[in-house]
């Protein structure tokens, strides 16, 4: 499905990938997670146009250097962290925003276009508010329209840059159940950066593992997730339990830090 | 349940944002409106029924005298206010779409300064005035696409792509500049500073239809690519990085909206002056009435555009008859009240841009 091989970017005089190596096959979901400011978003924006950058990717076997801007976004569809909302943009214009690539350069959407951004709103349970604005709609609605964009967008690979950032637990298990939900029915691959690293083991398939713009460990949820591998990528002190076969990460804090306030 | 609920809904209820019927109505009849007031009201007042007769070629009873004052004096003029109006609101309104900003006006990237400076060595150079009909509108057509192409120069200059950021900087910067060449020759120059204001502050005098000959051309290649362009505009508001995303090429976008609304704004400068506030107030009251989609706004910004101007063109002409108030007071005058009204009677203040 998606294929890169040494992918450099640079934004400004900083390396922020630095020969990026990654394989995704049909219908699977990884996640890609890695300290802040290890390239994560970078990546996902390279693979979407964003920045430039050097290095060879490959999408459904074609090379994107030879892909048109249109062609690519028909083939990979981005849900963005900190998404622009337009003021006064309604729900259904929005999803429509999805269209684009589909449509004729300077021309409007049609009847069909309509109908696909009719089955992407019913998908998401959002038909009631196809006519809400964007920009009043909660932090979940809104991430389940941003998704529904994508839908549209009709594309087999849907990137979503830490798509449960901003939700409550409740809300991100809900986005991410229907992400799952849609990759089966839709046959999507799916690829999302993640924080929340016991999220990203339970939902997807692989991790990968990002720091300093470099994969350094790319496999199940069991051998990427562990204290190991956490301490010297993240700095960070966890324990790893085991709840059905997924890894749970529990941040700890160390004794010394608990003495040291109360004495 | 899903089922059930698009069952129940008629499939009407889907709609993506688009240009109502009456929208275009309301925008037709405020032109014909405007120009129909702007060919009967003046020193000479005439019967709007015998008028529009005989422009429609149904023959009236007007006199020769009559005649000539509609066709020969009053129809250019309202021709050009329509031209100049719809024009300036239209390049305002892709401007505001294009950088994202709500206070982008068609003199952002410094095309007023350029052109007041052009005009302003073409007033000053020729001593006694006689070279200005034909110099001073050339002079600020070149003034106003050279300002922009230098702001832009010197905003893509920093690093590849000129971010809308540092375009508005170097915009803001090449004005000054250009501003304070502007203001040195004229002041160096105190016997010709009545000119140079009179054409600073705007003004639709016309001899025949020169002035909308030389307009024409270059408005209706804006209308035509601005107007092409009023989805790629709604695209764009979500961003670059979004826009790329979706298959849009974002920068080339952003340069062929920039080019054509410059032109636009560069040519109904040299004919008209710096008329003020129709490239703002025009598009933001469309916004808040009819909608903020640019397929809405563009359009009914070019109708409501001309016409207003059109409106404000007469208030000049005839407010203290004979002389002439500045038609940019006018606008600014009117205008900047009109807008305050409908930003408070929206109910849709809480959010701007």
């Amino acid at each position: 499905m998606i294929e890169c091989r040494g992918v450099v970017v640079r934004l400004g005089d900083k390396l922020v990938l630095d020969g990026v190596d990654l394989k995704v096959t049909r219908g699977e979901w990884v996640s890609i997670v890695g300290p802040n400011g290890a390239g994560k978003s970078t990546l996902l924006r390279y693979l979407t146009g964003g920045v430039r950058g050097e290095g060879q990717v490959l999408l459904e076997g074609r090379c994107t250097t030879e892909l048109s801007r249109r062609e690519r976004a028909r083939l990979v569809a981005l849900v963005p962290q900190a998404p622009v909302v337009p003021a006064g943009m309604t729900v259904v214009d929005y999803v429509l925003l999805g269209r684009t690539p589909h449509i004729r350069p300077l021309s409007m959407e049609g009847p069909h276009d309509l109908d696909l951004a009719r089955d992407a709103l019913e998908h998401l349970d959002l038909l009631p508010f196809a006519d809400r604005e964007v920009a009043t709609l909660s932090g979940g609605e809104r991430q389940r329209v941003l998704i529904a964009r994508a839908l549209a967008q009709g594309a087999p690979l849907v990137l979503l840059d830490e798509p449960t950032t901003a939700l409550d637990v409740g809300h991100q298990q809900q986005v991410l159940e229907l992400v799952d939900a849609l990759r089966r029915r839709h046959d999507l691959t799916v690829v999302t950066t993640m924080h929340d690293l016991t999220l990203a083991g339970q939902y997807a398939e692989r991790l990968v593992l990002i720091d300093a713009g470099r994969v350094v460990v790319d496999g199940p949820a069991d051998e990427v997730l562990t204290e190991a591998n956490l301490a010297s990528y993240y700095g960070a002190k966890v324990r790893i339990i085991h709840d059905g076969g997924r890894p749970v990460v529990l941040p700890i804090r160390e004794q010394r830090a608990v003495h040291d306030r109360s004495s | 349940m899903t089922q059930t609920a698009a069952a129940t809904e008629p499939a009407s209820v889907l709609r993506a944002a688009r240009l109502r019927p009456a929208w275009i109505v309301a925008g037709l009849v405020a032109v014909a409106g405007a120009a129909v007031a702007g060919l009967v009201m003046g020193p000479v007042s005439l019967s709007p029924h015998a008028v529009v007769r005989q422009l429609l070629g149904l023959g009236s009873d007007l006199e020769a005298r009559e005649i000539a004052i509609v066709e020969q004096i009053r129809l250019p003029r309202v021709v050009l206010g329509l031209l100049v109006g719809s024009t300036l609101a239209l390049c305002g309104a892709s401007y505001q779409g294009v950088f994202r900003n709500p206070l982008a006006d068609p003199y952002l990237l410094g095309a007023a300064a350029g052109a007041g400076l052009g005009v302003t060595i073409v007033i000053v150079g020729a001593a006694d005035g006689a070279a200005t009909p034909v110099a001073a509108p050339v002079a600020a057509f070149i003034g106003a696409l050279a300002a922009v192409a230098l702001a832009y120069a010197l905003g893509a200059s920093g690093g590849g792509r000129a971010s809308t950021a540092s375009l508005i900087l170097s915009g803001v910067a090449v004005a000054s500049f250009l501003t304070a060449l502007q203001t040195y020759v004229q002041q160096r120059n105190q016997d010709t500073i009545r000119q140079v204001y009179s054409w600073i502050l705007g003004r639709l005098s016309t001899a025949g239809w020169a002035e909308v000959r030389l307009l024409l051309p270059y408005a209706v290649v804006t209308w035509v690519v601005l107007l092409a362009h009023r989805r790629v505009l709604d695209v764009l508001a979500v961003g670059d990085d979004e826009a790329a995303a979706l298959g849009l090429h974002p920068h080339r976008s952003r340069i062929i909206v920039i080019v054509a609304a410059s032109l636009g704004t560069a040519a109904a400068v040299s004919v008209s002056g710096l008329i003020a506030f129709v490239g703002i107030i025009v598009p933001h009251t469309v916004r808040l009435l009819a909608g903020r989609s640019h397929r809405v706004v563009l359009p009914l910004s070019m109708l409501f555009g001309g016409a207003f101007l059109c409106l404000a063109d007469l208030l000049a002409r005839t407010l203290s008859s004979p002389a002439e108030i500045p038609i940019g007071v006018v606008t600014a005058f009117f205008g900047a009240p009109f807008f305050v009204l409908v930003l408070r009677s929206s109910r849709r203040m809480g959010v701007t841009a």
